[in-house]
């Protein structure tokens, strides 16, 4: 009794430390493809650049971790201000199929030539003292860096939350997502939106990526490798969701750390199945717009 | 007689906006009938909810006598009912012949067969070649269907549904967008359409109204204002009021 | 009269405009000529040939459904993956290694899940789509990992042991009876592909990707049409994969993934989507691309392919063949004074 309470309280805590990377990366996609319709599989690329300019800010210029983090999410978010201006912008009016083959085509360059700046194998970060080790929450010991995860992504999601909620550009976003053209007629300047949102989506993926090296691990194949699971975040979380995309996230990282350890020949099955009967019973995701 | 169109307490609600509330209405076999009223006051959504585009909260949906309120759009048509679109839903890639071989096709069942080619359904083409002539619109067989100006535009619109032989047709605002000097073509079109079928005009040009409608019914808020002969509704005081912009009673 | 005879007259030539489009031109013997030639001038290279017909069969099965009836899928894999494991575990369990038997075994495995699967997902669009087809190829992926008494799993399926063709030819190591047979099923494959896509249900499935609220106005039964044809094409796919299982005598869980349905969508879409003959054109580009460049670095091969698609999306919206319609075009334009 003793062995599967322990067992569970392990599950559930993993299973949120990798669900809150997965709402950290995924909800910038959620945003971005309900604003504009775009299917975007490349996002995860961004958050691959993020994990390896953070190892080249800490190795290669001896930033330390937290600021070294942030700089990533900011120097990766202005990097996809070009994607967006010279790319992405001219597929607005173009069907899925060219959106997902630019996005791909974006996926393989974006790997390949991280490949080759790199090297194929897994990279990692020395991470600071502080958070390393475990801490004592009286019933069980956690690691501090996935208590560190667990914080930032509820804190992204509160700060997400009162930014949409709360100030006028984020109400802007919510008009936009709601009803493209309504925001248009009556002024919103849909399109200078759109470039905020995806900087700051791709910056919030680069941040996903940085603090993922520590916990999934980070190699040239994690854009290709987790493309699916993003996809899942947003898809059953419905498109423009943030409060979508953080259950979707949960659901998928719980479920996921369960079967895995419950089964791990099997385990990644259930969260296929489980998309699937999602899908198929409400297709525009749990919070999307039907 | 009986009436070969009919709604019975068509409701439809979207939340909690009632965009159809209780509409009757009755169209019998040859029915010359307009259906006007201001924007918004749920035209559309009315054909939409005869031709099964949308599901109704309430109310029954009956063509010649038969419950078809369940059925699904392909259902309805194969029992004659045919609409136009206020923007129109053509094959745009595809050439005017092919646009209406498509409807034609389909009505007859060819359009199930994979193995045999297509040139091989001559009576198909030939029927498409016909009404393409009646609309003078042969000219253009083979052109496709963008390049034409969006009033002969118009026309295939309806020579698509003319392929489909229906008994009940349903006409979307047929010369909206069509450059004035261009309506008369539809107009002349319209008028020279067959004796049985029935025809339901939404429309909002009053002249077009009054030349062609034997019956009007005028839609405020979703629901039926009033509804006679056009002279009737040409002298009603709560038209001209609704019009007009003045509080309506409905 | 006068009218009557002008009628005739149009009708006449409207019908030769549906004969001109379905009649077979000269330009249409070049890949069979091509294919044939290429075993007098490349026979150390049959085994890829034979991976590259296959290949072509595969991207066939993914140019109807997707070049004619619009339908995106990112999980088409999983119809080659049943139609593979369908025909190697026939050989491998139950000792049944007649070749073509065993291939149309795995086309009937695959149609039949194309029937359940279409049936079931063909009701959705879009994002929802997409992820259902992704979904479920993956599903299918980790449930043939999980059987592994009957796949093999991670390790795949040995023990295929095909039989001589005709009972008389043996895939021989420089694989040139294969190439041979490969050819033989392409051809009929595209007979039927071809002759669908001009029959009246192929013209229904370009109504309903150019506009399907006008074909459901005009009474199309759209879901049953859309099952159709993903049933036919999953059965081709089915096909493609038995005879891959055929061809390598061996089977992984690869046959089924996310990189397969990808490869497939990029070799259709390089070579042009919706004209058939992309299909044989994209995965000969793709398939030697990858052989020459591959041997480089891996990494080139991948950000190769990668600008390749983003050019010929920002540039050849029709892949190759649809660049190579414009450049005929320009130069006729180019030579009237």
């Amino acid at each position: 009794m003793q062995q599967a309470l322990a067992a569970t309280i392990s599950i559930l805590f993993d299973g949120v430390a990798y669900a809150m990377l997965l709402f950290i990366i995924s909800v910038g996609l959620s945003i971005t493809m309900g604003l504009m319709g775009f299917a975007n599989l490349a996002h995860g690329a961004f958050a691959m650049m993020g994990g390896y300019a953070l190892v080249s800010l800490m190795l290669t210029l001896s930033v330390p971790f937290l600021p070294a983090l942030a700089l990533a999410a900011v120097i990766v978010a202005i990097i996809s201000i070009p994607f967006e201006r010279f790319l992405y912008r001219k597929l607005y009016k173009s069907g899925e199929l060219d959106q997902v083959l630019l996005s791909i085509g974006l996926v393989f360059m974006t790997t390949a030539a991280i490949t080759y700046l790199y090297g194929p194998s897994t990279v990692s970060v020395p991470v600071p003292d502080f958070l390393t080790g475990q801490i004592d929450l009286g019933f069980s010991t956690f690691p501090t860096y996935r208590i560190f995860t667990i914080v930032v992504g509820f804190a992204m999601m509160i700060a997400l939350w009162f930014g949409f909620e709360r100030t006028i550009v984020g109400a802007k976003i919510r008009a936009a997502v709601d009803n493209r053209r309504m925001a248009q007629s009556i002024g919103i300047d849909v399109d200078k939106l759109f470039v905020l949102a995806f900087a700051l989506g791709s910056g919030m993926a680069a941040l996903g990526g940085g603090l993922a090296i520590e916990i999934i691990g980070m190699s040239p194949n994690f854009a290709l490798t987790y493309l699916v699971f993003f996809l899942i975040v947003v898809a059953v979380g419905g498109l423009g969701s943030i409060r979508g995309a953080f259950v979707a996230a949960l659901i998928l990282g719980i479920i996921d750390t369960a079967g895995k350890y419950l089964w791990p020949d099997g385990g990644a099955f259930f969260i296929y199945a489980l998309t699937v009967a999602i899908l198929l019973v409400k297709p525009e995701g749990l919070f999307g717009k039907a | 007689m009986k009436p070969i169109l009919e709604t019975r307490n068509l409701v439809k609600r979207f939340g909690a906006l009632a965009v159809t509330r209780d509409v009757n209405l009755s169209l019998q076999k040859g029915a010359r009938h307009a259906l006007i009223g201001p924007n918004g006051a749920g035209k559309t959504t009315l054909v939409n909810l005869i031709t099964g585009v949308l599901r109704p909260n309430g109310g029954q949906v009956l063509l010649d006598g038969a419950d078809v309120t369940h059925r699904t759009q392909a259902e309805r048509v194969k029992r004659g009912l045919a609409r136009t679109f206020q923007i129109n839903q053509l094959f745009r890639e595809l050439t005017v012949l092919e646009n209406v071989v498509m409807s034609v096709a389909e009505r007859t069942g060819a359009a199930a067969t994979l193995w045999r080619r297509a040139s091989t359904n001559t009576a198909a083409i030939d029927e498409a070649m016909e009404i393409l002539t009646r609309l003078n619109l042969d000219d253009h067989a083979l052109t496709p269907v963008r390049k034409l100006p969006y009033g002969r535009q118009r026309l295939v619109e309806i020579a698509i549904t003319l392929g489909q032989r229906p008994v009940v047709l349903l006409l979307d605002e047929p010369a909206a967008g069509v450059p004035s000097a261009e309506s008369h073509i539809i107009l002349d079109v319209i008028g020279g359409l067959a004796d049985d079928i029935a025809i339901l005009i939404i429309e909002h040009d009053m002249d077009i109204v009054f030349r062609f409608a034997k019956s009007i019914t005028v839609l405020v808020s979703g629901g039926v204002l009033v509804e006679g002969t056009p002279d009737e509704i040409a002298r009603d005081p709560r038209v001209k009021a609704v019009y007009l912009g003045e509080q309506a009673d409905v | 009269m006068n009218g009557l005879e002008n009628l005739r007259a149009r009708s006449e030539a409207a019908r030769a405009y549906f004969v001109a489009r379905e009649s077979w031109r000269w330009s249409e013997a070049l890949p069979w000529v091509a294919a044939i030639a290429a075993f007098f001038v490349f026979p150390d290279y049959m085994a890829l040939g034979t991976q590259i017909l296959i290949a072509v069969i595969f991207a066939l099965s993914l140019d109807l459904i997707l070049g004619y009836a619009g339908i995106i899928t990112l999980g088409h894999a999983a119809y080659f993956g049943a139609g593979a494991y369908a025909t190697g575990m026939l050989s491998a369990h139950l000792g049944w290694g007649e070749p073509i038997s065993a291939m149309l075994f795995g086309g009937l495995i695959a149609g039949l899940l194309g029937f359940v699967s279409g049936w079931v997902l063909l009701r959705y669009h879009g994002l929802t789509l997409l992820m259902l087809t992704l979904a479920t190829a993956i599903l299918l992926l980790e449930a043939s990992n999980a059987a592994e008494h009957w796949t093999g799993g991670f390790d795949g399926l040995v023990g295929i042991s095909i039989w001589p063709l005709f009972g008389v030819f043996e895939n021989d190591l420089w694989g040139k009876t294969y190439y041979w047979y490969a050819l033989g099923v392409l051809f009929l494959c595209f007979l039927c592909a071809r002759r669908i896509v001009h029959s009246p249900f192929g013209r229904s499935l370009v109504g309903i990707k150019s506009n399907v609220a006008r074909m459901h106005a005009v009474g199309t039964p759209v879901h049953f049409r859309l099952v159709a044809i993903y049933t036919i094409s999953a059965a081709m796919a089915g096909i493609a994969g038995g005879l891959f299982a055929e061809s390598n005598a061996y089977v992984t869980l690869d046959v089924l993934s996310f990189a397969r349905s990808g490869a497939v969508l990029i070799m259709l879409v390089v070579g042009g989507v919706g004209r058939l003959y992309g299909a044989f054109l994209g995965p000969v580009v793709f398939l030697i691309l990858e052989d020459e460049l591959a041997k480089l670095s891996p990494e080139f091969w991948q950000f190769g392919i990668g600008l390749l698609l983003v050019v010929v999306v920002l540039f050849f919206r029709g892949g190759l063949l649809g660049a190579a319609d414009a450049l005929r075009d320009r130069l006729k334009r180019g030579r009237r004074p």
